[in-house]
């Protein structure tokens, strides 16, 4: 059908711009891609579409009140230059966004747009904690499917006026709506932080040990295990020899202090007990929020696997059992990234989850063929399913924004 | 009594009645139905009782194929529903309709299970708010969204309304600490969405039913996220010579990077009235009260109560006191939090207004709220989530004195478009329900609207879920399929591109 149309890429500057476009592309019934800087492009089911929306155009900060807590952006200005503006006022996107490019190779491409932030749902190590990009969303502005403009929320905390679609919108890969503006609470940064690390633990005492340190009143702000077979690729081989399980403390300094000298006197008996103080913490938190050990510049299949915190060290000693595989934990043991030796075993990995009481999947790295045939997010269940599809079809009709991405359906 | 129209009931299902109750009554045996006029006055109003209307009858399911039967029969008999927890909403969520069944959610009142190391409460929706964190407290856990109703209200209830309360702005929402649902929809199909791991891999419908008011589906289980008790947590009274001073230290003290636990104020009414209730030791000769609390490791905390010690001191306050022992830091508190029917005493009747506005806009919208109060011969009183900007004044009234209900209603109206106007919002908490479905104009458009329908229709395409609520009129979803858009209708773009 559209063989007529020769391939465009939009580069809409403003919302008018994005509510054309797709208007042009409901007319005539032309997929497109949304695009941002394309960081995450390689995630997803492959695309089969003509037509682009690029949206790495329609930049700038609209609002900003640090005070207020608050910042509103158009949807494709660059997440670096919002961190770097946050962090002049000594504040920061508290849920720690990362950066799939070095996982991805994508490194030829920006840090990503704020607008996608939301799209993917981000999170980071300070997920238990901080939440997602989903808590910390408080407006939207943008196009639908169905060529409309619409808006939600607002820029205060605390609103219910309406269905949430901050939320709602969130983590649906531009294939409900395109994003124009977003609105986000921002936070102070902690003033320092620490990290301390328990030497030589196996998995499932490193599960005990971070349940024990994220439900104490150390206030541990997020907690990761990292098996032998990866910890020397750490803080450049900083890290004791053998296994780590590392907590980090934030906040004031004296206050930090006091906690880590806790949780170390509570956890001393299970392992040696180290310090790293804020400027390896930050170098640490950050190559595990990026899968630092897996960014190997190969397309060997990697997972992201969301379960509860103490199942994942079980889902790991199972799938070990039967495959050959290489993984470490953060959010407490409940967020596991998986990288394969050879293929991508998804019915292994998703059968070992239910068998475990449930959670998510998704193949965040494979090649194209890999990703048409595999699912790549994880399949719902039928009437669940049925019910993601009818709102697809409520808000993009035509199925014109990245059809496929999600699952065939969406 | 000035109750918003409500949808014009089925004539049919009316006439139906009797032969309703008998067949709801194969599907929930024993007291579970209840049809006795007497015996349905109790569920005829919730927390906002200006309104009130007998249901069609009153169901009380005690198990989820209960639920989904009841919800499949009335889907295929074309039969309304209103779902109702403990019916402490302040905006009529739960009031019910002459044609509709009225499914009470109480009889689920279990704990389900509690799993420390993974630090989560699966419990079904009657269960109160307090009384998951009861469950929990013996072994130093509690679940942090604390509604000022939390003895009363139900957590289901919390689900729907994306209930708040003082810790938000540390916490979270509702929202923020629910990991996972079991719903039912109206056709009877039951959904887990979540559970003990976190985020989804599809499109977050957790996130949309959280705060849906009902008119999506009915939530049969939750599990919540449960959190450690902070080593310590003090509280500060701070007095001020006005609201702007007491606005500019909130301010301030945020500006400084620190997050207090809570951060409350009260007006020289509400705290006049508060004080005479429980005698919590405020200051009268202030134009406003703050109260900070401060939680988290003992060393942090006293750090912190001297910093805004010091950031109040430059702002102008004229008297500060900290808690030094757990009674004293309830007794701050229990002032605040005994607010409502404390104006309650000092006039026959209020009207609690909920919407939320930017902070610094605060000393304008009390300004336009003193107009206001002149224009319209009513006092008002306020309490104020300082924090997070959300803004609760209370109006107040007689009832037995002809037009001052209708007066009332009218300032609240004013008062919450002159939150809009300011960036605000329409309800911070309390939820959109009968009270302040006809305002949804005054922020959203067209557009706006038709797409959150859109959302119903996904759910509930023929809106037998909860109608009347939220939504100013309700368009049918045959009619919202349409698009205004066609083929070859679009000329071609004049946007820039590769």
């Amino acid at each position: 059908m559209t063989e007529a149309l020769k391939s465009e890429t939009f580069t809409p500057e403003n919302e008018e711009q994005v509510l054309e476009a797709v208007q042009w592309a409901v007319s005539e019934h032309a997929p497109v891609e949304i695009i941002g800087h394309g960081s995450k492009r390689a995630i997803g089911r492959p695309l089969q579409v003509a037509h682009g929306i690029d949206l790495s155009r329609m930049t700038g900060v609209t609002l900003y009140e640090p005070e207020e807590l608050v910042l509103t952006a158009r949807a494709g200005t660059a997440l670096d230059e919002i961190e770097a503006l946050l962090a002049e006022n000594g504040q920061e996107l508290q849920f720690e966004p990362m950066d799939y490019r070095s996982l991805l190779a994508s490194g030829e491409c920006g840090r990503g747009t704020i607008g996608a932030v939301l799209a993917t749902n981000l999170a980071g190590p300070r997920r238990l904690k901080a939440g997602a990009a989903r808590d910390h969303a408080l407006g939207i502005r943008a196009v639908t499917g169905r060529g409309d403009v619409i808006k939600s929320g607002g820029r205060v905390v605390k609103n219910v006026t309406g269905y949430d679609l901050s939320r709602g919108l969130s983590g649906s890969w531009g294939t409900l709506a395109v994003f124009t503006e977003v609105t986000f609470k921002v936070l102070p940064r902690a003033e320092t932080q620490a990290t301390l690390v328990v030497s030589g633990l196996n998995d499932a005492d490193a599960a005990h040990v971070m349940a024990q340190a994220m439900g104490s009143n150390a206030e541990v702000s997020s907690a990761a295990h990292l098996p032998e077979s990866v910890s020397a690729k750490f803080v450049f081989g900083a890290l004791p020899q053998g296994a780590a399980t590392v907590l980090r403390i934030e906040g004031f300094a004296h206050s930090v202090d006091y906690r880590l000298t806790n949780l170390q006197n509570a956890l001393d008996r299970y392992g040696a007990c180290r310090r790293l103080e804020a400027d390896e913490t930050r170098l640490l938190w950050q190559q595990i929020r990026d899968v630092e050990p897996f960014c190997d510049d190969t397309e060997r299949p990697v997972w992201r696997i969301s379960v509860a915190p103490g199942a994942g060290h079980q889902l790991l000693a199972g799938l070990r059992l039967q495959t050959g595989v290489d993984a470490f934990y953060d959010w407490q043991g409940g967020l596991v990234w998986l990288r394969m030796e050879a293929d991508a075993e998804a019915d292994l990995v998703r059968g070992a989850i239910n068998a475990l009481g449930g959670g998510h999947a998704t193949l965040v790295r494979a090649n194209g063929a890999l990703r048409n045939q595999i699912p790549v997010f994880e399949p719902e269940e039928a009437t669940l399913a049925a019910l993601s599809r009818r709102l697809k079809e409520q808000f993009d009709p035509e199925f014109i924004l990245n059809p496929g991405r999600l699952s065939a359906d969406l | 009594m000035t109750t918003p129209k409500m949808p014009e009931p089925y004539g049919d299902v009316l006439k139906r009645r009797a032969q309703i109750v008998r067949d709801l009554r194969d599907i929930v045996p024993g007291e579970g139905v209840v049809d006795a006029t007497n015996e349905m006055r109790a569920f005829e109003t919730d927390g906002l009782t200006a309104y009130r209307q007998l249901p069609l009858v009153v169901v009380l399911p005690q198990t989820v194929q209960q639920v989904s039967r009841v919800l499949k029969y009335c889907h295929k008999n074309n039969i309304r529903v209103v779902p109702r927890g403990s019916g402490t909403s302040l905006s009529g969520g739960a009031l019910p309709l002459q044609d509709a069944v009225l499914l009470v959610m109480s009889r689920f009142n279990k704990v389900l299970d509690i799993d420390y190391p993974n630090r989560v409460a699966v419990v079904q929706p009657g269960v109160t708010n307090l009384g998951v964190t009861d469950a929990v407290a013996g072994e130093g856990f509690y679940y942090a969204p604390d509604p000022s109703s939390q003895i009363a209200c139900s957590i289901g209830g919390n689900v729907a309304e994306n209930a708040g309360g003082v810790h938000c702005l540390k916490y979270g929402l509702t929202t923020n600490n629910v990991l996972g649902l079991q719903l039912v929809l109206i056709t009877g199909e039951v959904i887990r969405l979540g559970g003990r791991h976190l985020d989804s891999c599809g499109y977050d419908i957790l996130g949309l039913m959280t705060g849906s008011e009902g008119l999506l589906g009915v939530v049969t289980e939750i599990t919540v996220r449960i959190l450690q008790k902070p080593e310590t947590a003090r509280a500060m009274l701070i007095g001020f010579p006005s609201n702007e001073e007491a606005g500019q230290c909130v301010a301030d003290i945020i500006g400084a990077g620190i997050i207090p636990g809570g951060i409350e104020m009260m007006d020289r009414l509400s705290i006049k009235a508060a004080e005479d209730f429980v005698h919590a030791g405020y200051p009268l000769d202030v134009e406003a009260l703050l109260i900070v609390e401060l939680d988290g490791p003992e060393a942090e905390v006293d750090f912190l109560i001297e910093r805004v010690g010091e950031i109040a001191g430059k702002n102008g306050a004229t008297m500060s006191r900290v808690s030094t022992s757990e009674e004293e830091r309830q007794t701050f508190w229990a002032g605040r939090k005994a607010a409502f029917p404390a104006v309650g005493r000092i006039s026959p009747d209020y009207y609690c207004m909920d919407g939320t506005i930017p902070r610094k806009k605060l000393p304008e919208v009390l300004a336009g709220m003193r107009d206001l109060s002149e224009k319209y011969g009513l006092a008002v009183a306020n309490v104020f989530h300082a924090g997070d900007g959300n803004l609760h004044p209370l109006i107040l009234y007689d009832a037995n004195k002809p037009g001052e209900l209708e007066r009332a209603e009218d300032f609240g109206n004013d008062i919450l478009r002159l939150c809009v106007e300011v960036g605000g919002v329409l309800t911070g908490e309390h939820g959109v329900g009968v009270e302040k479905r006809d305002l949804m104009p005054a922020m959203f458009n067209q557009n706006d609207l038709d797409q959150q329908i859109r959302i119903k229709c996904a759910f509930d395409d023929l809106h037998l879920l909860n109608p009347g609520k939220v939504f100013p009129e309700l368009r049918r979803c045959a009619e919202m399929g349409r698009m205004h858009i066609s083929r070859g209708q679009m000329p071609f773009p004049d946007i820039p591109r590769f």
